[in-house]
């Protein structure tokens, strides 16, 4: 019996921003970082549990005719630390790099104590400073360590 | 936030050399070395969202001491705050009034948030079950009354889940040298996870014992706090609990001749009145000791 040809279970993009490598089940958490989650023009396409070529499974975004800058992309290692990123022009990778967890994370994380002032009516965004057992609330000191599934707060 | 704004937030945010700094201006205070005009056409408003008297009426007695005024929020009901207004605004309008805030607020973080948005200095009065800077910095202050931060055995017992007081001496003591922490807390009630594990990064040696007469032989310090029967993890184990929690003059038989109690008040059955007229007992000494203090904080923040 022939092996059968492999194929691209998603079609390659021309222009855009491939995510790839991110931690298998994290794929719709990685779009709500991004904030593309409700509502885009752009196309956006998921892939949820495809295997990986370094073995195992991933998730994979990408997101035709735009480009993720640096800051947008580094917010992603919070539920995604292996993810890379992949700039895409005419169909080939111009740019490719690894995700990198920032030091403060602003707007982002949703604080897990009901009694911070973030999670009260005040004009506040959360923020979240990196710590040795994960993220540290900047009001109330609350640390989300990383054995807790950051996606659950986001 | 202005350039140079001063605020007391948290001992977390306060070098070794700040606390020490600030207990020093404090004794100058209580020995009566201040002029009295040290705050001479200054204005404290002091904004309590929750219930005190020992904080509230020693920040207001430490300013007069130092010639300021204050200003008083009053109570919540009366104010803007009944009809909807958020902390940021009260405060950006507050900023207008005073010279500094002191806020006492049921949230946590509502203080460094007000420092955020405040043009003046703001002091932390107690944010919900968070950060209460000015009680650590006059329990530091009883207990090196009697003795060096240094090299000593500190005894915390009582409610240390929910505790600020005893959280913030927690922090503050990681600052000094060779300091051990004995914990007595019935199950449920000891210190969180992520205290022990923020301590234990600092170096700080933690001990749990299940009863105060396994380490009360090696204590310098004793630091007793209520235990709050809606906090308790079982309501109808309460009472027995309280009893053999209790410290009596029985008990401190037991103890080193120079130890002191120490109680951030009020006491509710945790201590026997008859302790009270034993030298070790510190507590009222403690509480008086907050005016001195909350002087050396207040000059630190409004001077010129």
């Amino acid at each position: 019996m022939t092996k059968p040809e492999k194929t691209l279970m998603i079609s390659p993009i021309q222009h855009g921003t491939v995510i790839d490598h991110i931690t298998p089940g994290q794929g719709l958490t990685v779009i709500s970082i991004l904030g593309i989650a409700r509502g885009t023009s752009e196309t956006v396409t998921v892939a949820c549990n495809v295997e990986s070529s370094h073995g195992g499974r991933k998730d994979l975004v990408k997101i035709a005719n735009r480009e993720l800058v640096k800051e947008e992309v580094d917010k992603i290692a919070l539920v995604a630390p292996d993810a890379t990123i992949s700039i895409i022009r005419d169909y080939q990778v111009v740019d490719k790099k690894l995700v990198e967890t920032p030091d403060i994370i602003s707007g982002v994380i949703t604080c897990p104590n009901p009694n911070c002032i973030t999670n009260t009516k005040e004009p506040v965004p959360t923020i979240f400073a990196a710590h040795s057992r994960g993220f540290r609330c900047r009001y109330c000191d609350t640390v989300i360590s990383r054995e807790h599934d950051i996606g659950n707060y986001i | 936030m202005t350039v140079n704004q001063k605020n007391i937030l948290s001992v977390r945010d306060m070098e070794r050399e700040e606390i020490d700094r600030l207990l020093s201006a404090a004794a100058e205070f209580d020995r009566g070395n201040g002029t009295g005009h040290e705050l001479d056409g200054k204005i404290l408003a002091v904004l309590f969202f929750e219930p005190s008297t020992r904080t509230r009426m020693s920040f207001s007695s430490a300013m007069m001491r130092l010639g300021g005024k204050i200003l008083n929020l009053g109570s919540v009901e009366a104010t803007s705050i009944a009809k909807g207004e958020t902390l940021s605004d009260t405060i950006r309008v507050v900023s207008g009034y005073a010279d500094a805030i002191v806020l006492r607020h049921p949230k946590e973080g509502a203080a460094r948030l007000a420092s955020e948005v405040a043009t003046v200095p703001v002091i932390n009065g107690g944010d919900g079950a968070g950060q209460h800077p000015s009680q650590t910095l006059l329990d530091l202050y009883t207990i090196r009354e009697s003795m060096p931060l240094s090299n000593i055995d500190i005894g915390l017992q009582g409610d240390l889940r929910y505790g600020r007081t005893v959280h913030s001496l927690a922090f503050a003591l990681s600052k000094y040298n060779n300091v051990r922490i004995h914990t007595i807390a019935p199950e449920g009630l000891d210190f969180p996870a992520s205290l022990k594990a923020d301590l234990s990064e600092l170096g700080v040696e933690l001990i749990c014992h299940d009863a105060v007469e396994e380490c009360l032989p090696e204590l310098d310090v004793l630091y007793v706090t209520r235990l709050q029967r809606e906090r308790f993890p079982d309501p109808v184990a309460f009472d027995s609990y309280a009893s053999t929690y209790r410290i009596t003059p029985e008990l401190l038989e037991i103890a080193k001749p120079n130890m002191i109690v120490l109680h951030p008040l009020p006491r509710v059955d945790e201590i026997d009145p008859r302790v009270d007229s034993l030298p070790c007992a510190k507590y009222f000494e403690q509480a008086h000791n907050g005016v001195p203090v909350r002087m050396a904080m207040l000059n630190e923040v409004m001077k010129s």
